[in-house]
């Protein structure tokens, strides 16, 4: 292998970590706060891939559907809920919070079509548009058996992936997409290594969006509020903090991480309507690594996973996936020595 | 109307109905009932595996797979008969299953899932890519099965060795779940500890689980073979491992019938979703996930442990179980351990220390216990008798020190071997079986006591250890009072009968040594006194007892002797009178002296 | 006077046990009332399903407003706090951060919430000194001290303590019920559940003994100390033949 060939796959490796490390961090964030592992994450991020397609190709996203049924059903579900403990008084606020906010992006998008706007105002209205998706989702089929055990929730998780990947085809087709890259130019560093301006902009993308989640967590209060439910739920309570208003903060935040990394990578990949499946898989490798509570080595682990894969595709890239799954066994077992194991006692199944 | 003769006329029932059905279906529905069938098969491997034993696996179609790709090859490449290829592929998916078992059942919490997402998605994609198996386009010609002159082509003919199949495995696991490997397995959600202190190895449990759970999904994966003749990758690969899961949780992953339940339920869904949704509108072919799911969230909304859980909860609310009397079979008494001579030296502790990180919570602490008596260890809480308990127990690993048990240095033994050797444990936190009756929790103790394994107890080849088991948990019912209760469920008793429950497991592995964590606590005066009269039965029956204890009361009228700590370290050992008017204990166990608080405040804390 | 805290006839059930049995207990305002009795007794279950953690039947009345059916959060924003056995502190986050995070429900200002902070590292000066370390690096008597800080960030009208003195060394025993008598002196009502008993006792203005679920006495503090029943059970005191 030359110089230049290990320089552009590690390039690649990198560009492709960096997309995991976000999706990783998506995982983690959803899965401290709430115990869940949120299958269709992968799948919201092909939402936001193929509904920039649509707007690209000058059509309404059907995805402007999904939300506004989500939206209807939640609505129902949470005045249902206010009227059986007579607190009418929370409606209107209800109202405003599940009926409204989710028609905001609905509106942009429809906006950007019909005055036919500029391409960063497509990527901005993709990118919202699947933001309410996951907190609509959770509202509706993880919250009302928030209390079941860890292999329901997961097997709920399953059924909501096969829902979105279902309706992935049904609104978009078994076709794949591009859309148009964000950055055209190439970085020439010297000669016969470069690096193209999409990639730069994924590992710009990545590092700047770990700023902010850190800043968020470190010096806001509210991103206080959800680390404080992830370390100690009971605690969280007794200071106040209310477990499933912190769950919709986590199911948002992941959402809009999954929309940045659709948009970002369906310039470099074909989307279809089940790419979101693999996608998620490899990301949660990465929060594997990170024993599902760290932050910084889930972003080590994107990165090996990413680079890992880039040179697993060169040597057989029918093999690849392989390689990385199997990849797998040696990291858990690695992890599970080091980690000290308390004695684990296993929920008794729900009855 | 008796719930157990319900569900045995549902059982006769059913059978009948797997009978007589290829004579009134059609073609196409039999065949839908031998995919049933087949994923039935594979869903009971779960149901046991995950349902009971507590170990989520994403990867079951993984070893459909081998054992299919194994009978197709060396029937195709080879001619060898189709029984040679079943012995073949049981074989490889065995040893598949041991393999990646040793490798990965030690990974705890969600770990072991996830790795076996691992190799439920590289072992397909390496059929895939393997050139004798056919690539992606994957192995035809398969010979079909022939019984003497009979060639099971047809659906109906295998029809009869499936649901044969499907009933024989049903039977192996009902004899499994109530047989000595059973209440191990199910025991397996109790937590490694639990096994442990009554001498089981958890990791071999699992093992032995994961292992017949691998064969339960080859045996499909050849049948599945020879009745479709082909094979390729995509039916083994991770959505189809994701389909059985969705089967055992949709049908109940706490009973045998979830399997079947599930499986039927899936495959029927699949099926009628598949027929109708193409006449509801054009696209309607694509709304065939979307139906599927809504319709499966909507069921776990409403019925969490599946359809079979929702009746038995139903079943349970009208209809009672009759409790069975007591089989008074003659059973040999089981084998009991030779017991030490009353006062001679029987458990040892030498300069036990115990640092976890900075702290030190046993601080060289020596004490021994002879043979026929009570003695108490007592302290307030944070005092380190807990953590002495556990050193003792083999739970916590000492720092430094030595401790010695009936001529063994038991120092830095793993728990499962000092409970075979004799000391038998209750815990603070009662660890019984919620979901077990009295006499299966009782049995458990006796585990270290009986030999067969999961394939004797599957065939039910150990009926006369069983019934010695039995007869042992019986007894020791009895001798803690709860005779006649031995077919209630544990789940449902008071703390104060748990607690004695758990002396009554801990019993019934005939124990030179009982070692008892905070028995009284949280129980009335009255079971108190209950509990007090049977420890002084059992020290006259020649039971030597260490009771880690904090209430003063019950211990006083108890023991024989009694170590006092605080701090870690031992404060006072001696006879009770002498213990409880001791100066240094009134100040520091029963919460301060005449002067309460140490005079000098820079005393460091 | 309003009671702060009214308890009438509550049953609670943890499991399939009936853990309190029909306790009735009053707190009035700036008054410390102590429960003791021994492991087991239901004391901490009492005060669980006060903060509403566990579900009860009964009357629960928190400064003549009932209490039935309101979330654990809805009562931390009327001002009942709860300090539990276990102490439910944020470990992987900062002693500072805990604090603040004590302060969530009251939606304070910077500058009232550095105020706020300053005084309760006033009261406990060791807690100052680790301001930036981890919760779970701290001792035993500091995670207790950081527990009751919390806590008082809230400014809480009703403070349950859950056995304030577990695994403590006598001295830091003594510091902390000193600043519990301080904020009685400040007007929290003080609800003390302890093992304790003599601290208890002498920390309190009126004390109830619950054994297995119902209250089996109640009095003055002064006068239960000097109860020949306390003494020979929670005291030590007496020379009772025990054969």
């Amino acid at each position: 292998m030359s110089w230049d060939i290990a320089f552009i796959l590690s390039t690649d490796g990198v560009a492709t970590g960096a997309i995991y490390l976000l999706a990783g961090i998506g995982l983690v964030l959803i899965f401290s706060v709430t115990r869940v592992v949120f299958v269709p994450f992968g799948d919201i991020a092909a939402f936001a891939a193929l509904s920039l397609a649509a707007f690209e190709t000058d059509r309404l996203p059907p995805t402007i559907g999904l939300v506004l049924t989500l939206a209807a059903l939640a609505l129902v579900a949470e005045i249902v809920g206010h009227v059986r403990k007579r607190c009418a008084a929370q409606i209107p606020k209800a109202i405003v919070a599940w009926g409204l906010l989710p028609a905001l992006p609905c509106a942009l998008a429809w906006a950007v079509l019909a005055a036919h706007g500029p391409g960063w105002l497509q990527v901005v209205a993709a990118i919202a548009l699947v933001v309410p998706i996951a907190p609509l989702l959770a509202r509706l089929t993880l919250q009302p058996i928030a209390d079941a055990s860890v292999l329901v929730l997961l097997i709920v998780s399953l059924a909501l992936h096969f829902l979105l990947s279902g309706l992935g085809l049904l609104f978009f087709g078994p076709e794949g997409s591009r859309t148009r890259p964000l950055v055209d130019a190439t970085w020439t560093i010297a000669d016969g290594y470069s690096i193209g301006g999409q990639t730069l902009l994924m590992v710009a993308s990545a590092l700047v969006l770990s700023g902010l989640f850190f800043l968020f967590f470190e010096h806001t209060v509210t991103g206080k509020a959800l680390r404080a439910t992830a370390v100690n739920r009971v605690g969280a309570r007794l200071v106040g903090i209310r477990p499933a208003r912190t769950a919709l903060l986590a199911y948002t935040g992941a959402s809009l991480l999954a929309g940045m990394i659709g948009v970002l990578i369906a310039p470099v990949t074909t989307m279809y309507y089940d790419s979101g499946f693999i996608l998620g898989l490899k990301a949660f490798i990465a929060a594997i690594i990170g024993g599902l509570v760290s932050y910084p080595l889930t972003a080590l682990g994107a990165l090996a996973v990413g680079v890992f894969e880039s040179f697993a595709s060169f040597w057989s890239g029918e093999m690849k996936d392989v390689l990385v799954f199997s990849l797998l066994i040696p990291v858990l077992l690695l992890r599970s020595w080091l980690a000290t194991h308390a004695d684990e006692e296993e929920e008794e199944i729900d009855e | 109307m008796n719930g157990r003769v319900l569900r045995r006329a549902g059982v006769a029932a059913a059978i009948v109905l797997v009978a007589l059905a290829p004579l009134v279906l059609g073609k196409f529905a039999v065949s839908l009932l031998n995919d049933i069938g087949i994923g039935a098969l594979v869903a009971l491997g779960l149901v046991l595996l995950t349902g009971i034993g507590g170990a989520t696996s994403f990867g079951q179609a993984a070893f459909v797979g081998v054992a299919a790709y194994a009978t197709a090859w060396l029937t195709t490449a080879h001619g060898v008969s189709p029984w040679l290829g079943l012995v073949f592929a049981l074989a490889l998916t065995g040893l598949a299953a041991l393999a990646i078992g040793v490798l990965t059942l030690r990974l705890g919490g969600h770990y072991l899932p996830l790795s076996t997402i691992a190799w439920g998605i590289s072992i397909p994609l390496l059929f895939g890519n393997l050139d004798a198996l056919g690539r992606h386009t994957g192995l035809s010609g398969i010979p079909p099965l022939q019984i003497g002159p009979w060639r099971l082509l047809e659906p109906r003919a295998i029809y009869y060795l499936i649901w044969a199949g499907v009933g024989g495995a049903c039977l192996f696991s009902r004899n499994l779940l109530h047989s000595r490997a059973g209440r191990a397995i199910r025991s397996l959600r109790g937590g490694a500890t639990l096994l442990a202190s009554v001498g089981a190895d958890a990791f071999g449990v699992r093992l032995a689980l994961f292992v017949t759970a691998a064969l339960l999904a080859g045996f499909a994966g050849w049948l599945y073979a020879h009745m479709n003749r082909f094979v390729s990758p995509s039916p083994f690969d991770v959505r189809a491992s994701i389909e059985y899961l969705l089967m055992v949780v949709a049908g109940g992953l706490g009973q045998i019938a979830g399997a079947i339940v599930g499986s039927g339920l899936v495959l029927l869904l699949k099926n009628s979703l598949q027929d109708v949704l193409p006449l509801l509108s054009q696209r309607g072919a694509r709304l065939e996930a979307v139906a599927f799911s809504i319709i499966f969230i909507l069921l776990l909304h409403h019925a969490r442990a599946g359809l079979t859980g929702f009746v038995a909860r139903w079943g349970r609310q009208r209809f009672a179980d009759r409790i069975e009397p007591a089989h008074d079979e003659a059973a040999e008494p089981l084998p009991r351990r030779p017991m030490p001579e009353r006062g001679s030296e029987l458990l040892t502790v030498v300069h036990a220390v115990k640092r976890f990180g900075g702290l030190v919570a046993v601080d060289d602490v020596s004490f021994d216990v002879r043979a026929g008596e009570i003695v108490g260890l007592i302290g307030p809480n944070g005092a380190g008798k807990s953590t002495m308990f556990n050193l003792l127990t083999g739970t916590l690993r000492m720092t430094s020190g030595q401790v010695r048990f009936a001529g063994h240095d038991i120092t830095g033994l793993a728990q499962r071997k000092i409970a075979r050797l004799g000391i038998a444990r209750t815990f603070q936190h009662v660890k019984l079986r919620p979901r077990m009756n009295l006499l299966d929790n009782v049995a458990l103790g006796a585990h270290a006591r009986g030999r067969a394994g999961v394939l004797r107890a599957g065939l039910r080849l150990e009926r006369r250890e069983e019934r010695q088991i039995a007869a042992e948990a019986r007894r020791q019912l009895e001798r803690i009072g709860l005779g006649g209760r031995a077919h209630e469920l544990a789940g449902s008793l008071p703390l104060g009968t748990q607690r004695i429950l758990e002396i009554g497991r801990a019993l019934a592995a005939d124990p030179v040594l009982l070692v008892l964590d905070e028995p009284a606590a949280g129980l009335r005066r009255a079971e108190k006194e209950a509990l007090a009269a049977m420890l002084r039965r059992l020290r006259s029956e020649g039971v030597t007892i260490l009771i880690v204890e904090h209430d003063m009361d019950f211990v006083m009228k108890l023991v024989d002797r009694l170590i006092v700590m605080d701090f870690g370290s031992k404060l006072v050992e001696g006879v009770p009178a002498a213990v409880r008017a001791d100066p240094r204990v009134q100040a520091a166990y029963l919460g301060g002296s005449p002067e309460p608080y140490p005079a000098n405040p820079e005393a460091a804390p | 006077m309003t009671p702060m805290l009214e308890i009438g006839d509550l049953h609670v059930a943890y499991g399939q046990v009936e853990a309190v049995r029909g306790v009735s207990l009053v707190l009035m305002p700036g008054q410390i009332v102590s429960v003791i009795g021994p492991n087991g007794a239901g004391k901490t279950t009492l005060l669980a399903a006060a903060m509403g953690l566990l579900p009860c039947r009964g009357t629960l009345r928190f400064d003549g407003e009932p209490l039935g059916g309101l979330d654990v959060e809805s009562r931390v924003e009327r001002g009942l706090c709860l300090v539990p056995e276990k102490r439910e502190l944020f470990g992987a986050l900062s002693v500072i951060d805990n604090l603040r995070l004590g302060a969530y429900v009251k939606r304070l200002g910077r500058a009232a919430l550095k105020r706020r902070i300053d005084a309760v590292f006033e009261r406990f000066a060791r807690l100052a000194e680790r301001r930036s370390q981890m919760a779970n690096t701290l001792s035993g008597g500091e995670r207790q001290m950081l527990a009751l800080g919390r806590a008082l960030m809230s400014a809480p009208r009703l403070l349950m303590l859950d056995e304030p003195s577990l695994g403590l060394a006598p001295r830091i025993v003594h510091d902390i019920l000193a600043i519990v008598r301080d904020l009685r002196d400040e007007g929290v009502a003080i609800l003390l559940v302890e093992q304790n008993a003599r601290a208890a006792l002498e920390t309190s203005d009126y004390g109830y003994v619950l054994e297995t679920g119902e209250i089996a006495l109640g009095g003055a503090s002064a006068e239960l100390a000097g109860d020949p029943r306390v003494q020979a059970t929670y005291l030590g005191g007496g020379t009772d033949d025990h054969d």
